[in-house]
């Protein structure tokens, strides 16, 4: 099926293309570009993906607030971000029509289901006239395509009824770009048969379509051309697979538990966008991994603490209305020294806020939203393939050291994805876990007892013969761990509890850094906006700007390099998807003139909007003589 | 698990801390039941955690030469719960009081108990907020007046044994702070149930709410105040002999009659049974007005169910059957391309 290659077929080769789908969250979008991206990721080229969903599993049917799209960019290079603009717009309604087409290039490809242009439909995305008669499309190159009554035509025979047959049309749509980007259908096709493997109708349906869309392109003569992006080149040799933000955690997470010979025990309780953590890891049962979906929030941290107290790998995976509801269980897992990972995949807030945006605004709820002196290590998920690292290194750090981590991600992070080179399980660092031993002298076991560089306290786990000792959420004495409320050792055990946290600064890498260690703009930012303020750089210092960019995994402590840094630029900006939390920490912490770069509209930042920041501030460098 | 240890004494299990509960409280006389009852089962110091919320009954773990974790309010069940499923071989027991399980903790109280996690809870009800020195809790009386409620509370009150049996509790239990020796076989009886077992133990705080059990617990009225459920036996009580007993009518209500009298035999009464395929007995006993019935002690309900754990440890064993995974293949998923 996949050799129907028609020789006839005229093409432009293309370094990238950028490709939205849009349509009523019940068209199947999000799997249509979940196809698309699979198969393009399987051909060799660099991805990255932005699927943009309400919050509705189903708002009315062709109204805006129902509209969900999803963003692919491919290329032959390496690229950081899904793209700005679409080069291809598919609407599947006038409603994602409205949404979406004002991001289409000039002269780009639209392609539309006329089905969906009724007088009805038109009425339900508040349009005043037929967009596809009034010429307010006519800077696009438009492709009128009657994906309803194609489908249908094409499944006549189908035994399926008219409801299930129109749900196939997205696979119409998705023939078609098959074609016009000579993608490979048999990556799809297998999809499609194991998906629907107990219904061989709705497999045969979906396939008929698919095909149908691909032939329907081929002969019909609507496009003048087609489409080749050759493979992407740039990439380090090795095996590669398509990885979304929360599945590299979750592979993060397990492979370091294994690592550490640890069991993972997941306490969670469902919320958007974190929920998928617990979706994939109920699914790794057969690696040892226990997953307790608890009655509220905070029965899933206090789970996962007396998971961990009793020797296994404890984690929790929320959002930032979760970590909230959290905070208390984690002040006592910094009192009780514990190892412990919570992960806050953010979303945009204050309170429910837009739960399937992304926004970076948890840092500083990360930082401090606890009672009491209360530090913890923060690592960030800066792409999707990187959250693997941050979820690995998560464990290292909470079990070397006896202390909870957070780890940042972000619905952007989380939902999108990128190829990920898979690594080879011998390269993956060491971690290496060591319970206290048993005694039989009948001597007292000391629980807080620390090792002198690590400052950690030894994990002394219920079933060890000799080691019963009593701890909780009550200031102890150090060393003994009995209840003391000395106001000295009150002072030294919260200084050694932040002293611990500190120390892990040694470590870490040092930050990796994007250009020149000196310069006129040093854009300094962390986890999801990583690949915008990548893409924004290259282009800079392409352009012969003096631009630097430091893209930053671990937050609490700050790597060692960052303060020289901050000190060797003209200008410093700190691009974050909030109102300026990185940039009031290190304002804090270095007294240095960081400037905030910010936006909050539950939205990514294009690059775009960041070499506009940096050329605003390079302007006003030049203005002033060279002075920030 | 090592049997070095010879068997332990009740002093064995006793920590070094200073014991500060006041003079007078009730949870001495259930720090000794609980030391009395684990010598008595031979129990060991290591593979014995005892985990508790906040409140005054709290602090118990610091008192018992154990593993103890002290967490936070109302959490102590979720801890547990944590512990079993990383380690379902200790033996876990929660301790808790009326507020920190019924008010900040209820949601995670009546969780455990459906999921049937195996845990043993013991649960503190002296129907006052001690800790924080004299605020009603939700078992006290309605009307009662306290710090924060002076002009008396207009809260209805839990049975915390008919919540226990709502939320498909498997074994409930209630004893009394000065019963010692009811209180040591209540808690040897929990020890052997497999699952959530939850005992409330009726606790005096003589500071805030001194007297609150003694019209029913005081030596003079006990026998004719209180009615203990014996497995298979009859609800039997009253003074010197005189038979007096509960049964229920056709509506489920209990009722006092006297052996003997209008026509009530012995032989004729209902045995107990908690075992019973419906909890209506239990739950009739449990929601019984306080001062028209004496106060039922003991056993109110013990049937079997698969513990969590159990159950979790056997999907994942089953899951282990079905599908060997080296992590290699499991890092590489099922669609791969290769560069270079």
């Amino acid at each position: 099926m996949t050799d129907t290659e028609p020789t006839t077929r005229e093409f432009t080769e293309l370094d990238q293309i950028v490709i939205r789908f849009a349509g009523d969250s019940g068209d199947g979008m999000q799997l249509t570009g979940d196809q698309l991206t699979r198969t393009t990721a399987i051909m060799g080229n660099d991805i990255a993906t932005f699927p943009d969903f309400p919050a509705e599993i189903r708002a009315p049917a062709g109204t805006i607030p129902g509209v969900s799209a999803f963003q692919l960019r491919f290329s032959n290079f390496d690229i950081h971000t899904p793209g700005d603009d679409p080069d291809v717009l598919v609407a599947m309604n006038p409603a994602a029509l409205k949404v979406h087409v004002g991001a289409l290039k000039k002269n780009g490809v639209l392609i539309v289901n006329t089905a969906s242009f009724k007088a009805t439909d038109l009425k339900k995305a508040k349009y005043e006239s037929n967009p596809l008669e009034d010429g307010s499309l006519d800077g696009y190159r438009l492709i009128e395509v009657d994906l309803t009554k194609l489908t249908r035509e094409t499944l006549e025979d189908s035994p399926l009824d008219t409801r299930s047959k129109d749900r196939c049309k997205n696979m119409f749509a998705l023939g078609i770009l098959y074609w016009l980007f000579h993608r490979d259908m048999q990556p799809s096709i297998d999809a499609i048969r194991a998906k629907f493997a107990k219904k061989p109708d709705v497999v045969d349906a979906n396939l008929k379509v698919l095909q149908a869309g691909y032939h329907f392109a081929d002969i019909s003569g609507i496009f003048q051309s087609s489409y080749k992006v050759a493979p992407a080149s740039f990439m380090q040799p090795g095996t590669y697979r398509n990885l979304m933000g929360n599945q590299g955690l979750c592979l993060g997470l397990v492979a370091a538990a294994k690592q550490a010979g640890l069991q993972l025990m997941l306490g969670s309780y469902p919320i958007t966008p974190a929920s998928d953590i617990l979706h994939q890891l109920s699914t790794y049962k057969h690696h040892g991994v226990v997953t307790f979906q608890a009655e509220d929030e905070i029965a899933a941290v206090c789970a996962a603490i007396g998971a961990s107290y009793a020797g296994n790998l404890g984690i929790t995976s929320t959002s930032g209305p979760g970590i909230a509801l959290k905070s208390e269980a984690i002040g006592l897992a910094v009192m009780a020294e514990l190892p412990l990972v919570v992960i806050d995949v953010q979303r945009a807030g204050p309170s429910t806020g837009m739960p399937t945006k992304t926004e970076q605004a948890d840092l500083l709820q990360a930082m401090f939203g606890r009672n009491g002196e209360c530090p913890l290590p923060i690592v960030c998920a800066r792409t999707p393939g990187d959250a693997f690292e941050a979820g690995y290194e998560a464990v290292r750090i909470a079990t070397k050291y006896m202390v909870p981590v957070m780890v940042l991600s972000d619905g952007y992070v989380a939902n999108g994805s990128e190829p990920w080179r898979i690594p080879d399980e011998a390269d993956l660092p060491k971690i290496e876990v060591e319970y206290a031993e048993e005694r039989t002298d009948g001597g007292e076991f000391h629980p807080y007892l620390r090792d002198p560089e690590t400052l950690a306290r030894p994990w002394a786990v219920p079933g060890t013969e000799g080691l019963h000792h009593r701890i909780g959420g009550l200031e102890k004495a150090d060393v003994t761990g009995h209840i003391s409320y000395d106001p000295k050792n009150h002072e030294h055990m919260v200084r050694t509890r932040a002293e611990k946290v500190e120390r892990i600064a040694a470590d870490i890498p040092a930050a990796d850094v994007l250009g020149e260690t000196s310069g006129d703009v040093l854009l300094i930012g962390w986890g999801g906006t990583t690949g915008a303020i990548t893409a924004a750089t290259l282009r800079l210092q392409k352009a012969g700007h003096k631009v630097s960019a430091m893209c930053l995994r671990y937050l609490n402590p700050l790597p060692r390099n960052v303060e020289t840094m901050l000190r060797s630029f003209k200008t410093v900006l700190v691009p974050e998807l909030n109102c300026g939390q990185l940039a009031m920490l290190l304002r804090a912490k270095f007294l240095v003139d960081a400037r905030p770069f910010t936006k909050v509209q539950g939205l990514p930042f294009s690059s775009q909007e960041l070499e506009d920041g940096v050329m605003e501030a390079l302007n006003r460098l030049n203005a002033n003589g060279g002075e920030a | 698990m090592s049997t070095a240890e010879s068997p332990l004494t009740k002093k064995d299990f006793k920590s070094d801390q200073d014991v500060r509960w006041c003079p007078g409280c009730g949870d001495y006389g259930i720090l000794n039941a609980v030391q009395t009852a684990f010598a008595n089962l031979g129990k060991n110091r290591h593979d014995t955690v005892i985990i508790s919320g906040i409140g005054c009954s709290s602090r118990f773990p610091y008192y018992m030469e154990t593993f103890g974790f002290h967490t936070i309010h109302g959490r102590a069940p979720s801890v547990a719960t944590g512990v079993k499923l990383a380690n379902p071989e200790l033996d876990v027991w929660v301790i808790s009081g009326d507020g920190d399980s019924l008010s900040i903790g209820g949601n995670h109280l009546i969780h455990t108990l459906r999921r049937n996690v195996g845990l043993k809870i013991l649960l503190f009800n002296n129907r006052i907020y001690g800790l924080t020195k004299g605020q009603y809790s939700p078992t006290s009386e309605k009307g009662k007046r306290t710090k924060s409620t002076p002009l008396g509370s207009i809260d209805q009150p839990f049975s915390p044994i008919s919540l226990a049996l709502g939320a498909g509790a498997t074994w409930v239990g209630r004893s009394v702070d000065i019963f010692a020796q009811h209180l040591v076989s209540m808690i040897e009886a929990m020890d052997a149930h497999q699952g959530t077992a939850l005992l409330e133990i009726y606790q005096n705080c003589n500071i805030f709410n001194d007297g609150a059990f003694q019209g029913f617990t005081e030596k003079s009225v006990r026998d004719e105040r209180t009615v203990e459920m014996r497995a298979g036996e009859p609800l039997l009580f009253g003074p010197d002999g005189a038979k007096k007993a509960v049964r229920f009518d056709a509506g489920m209500a209990p009722q006092v009659v006297t052996v003997g009298e209008g026509g009530v035999a012995e032989a004729d009464l209902p045995k107990w049974d908690p075992s019973a395929g419906s909890p209506a007995a239990a739950m009739s006993l449990a929601t019984a007005p306080e001062d028209a019935l004496p106060v039922p002690i003991g056993v109110f309900r013990d049937v079997q169910r698969p513990k969590y754990e159990d159950e979790t440890i056997a999907q994942m064993q089953q899951a282990k059957a079905g599908k060997q995974e080296s992590l290699e293949a499991l890092l590489t998923g099922s669609e791969t391309w290769t560069v270079g």
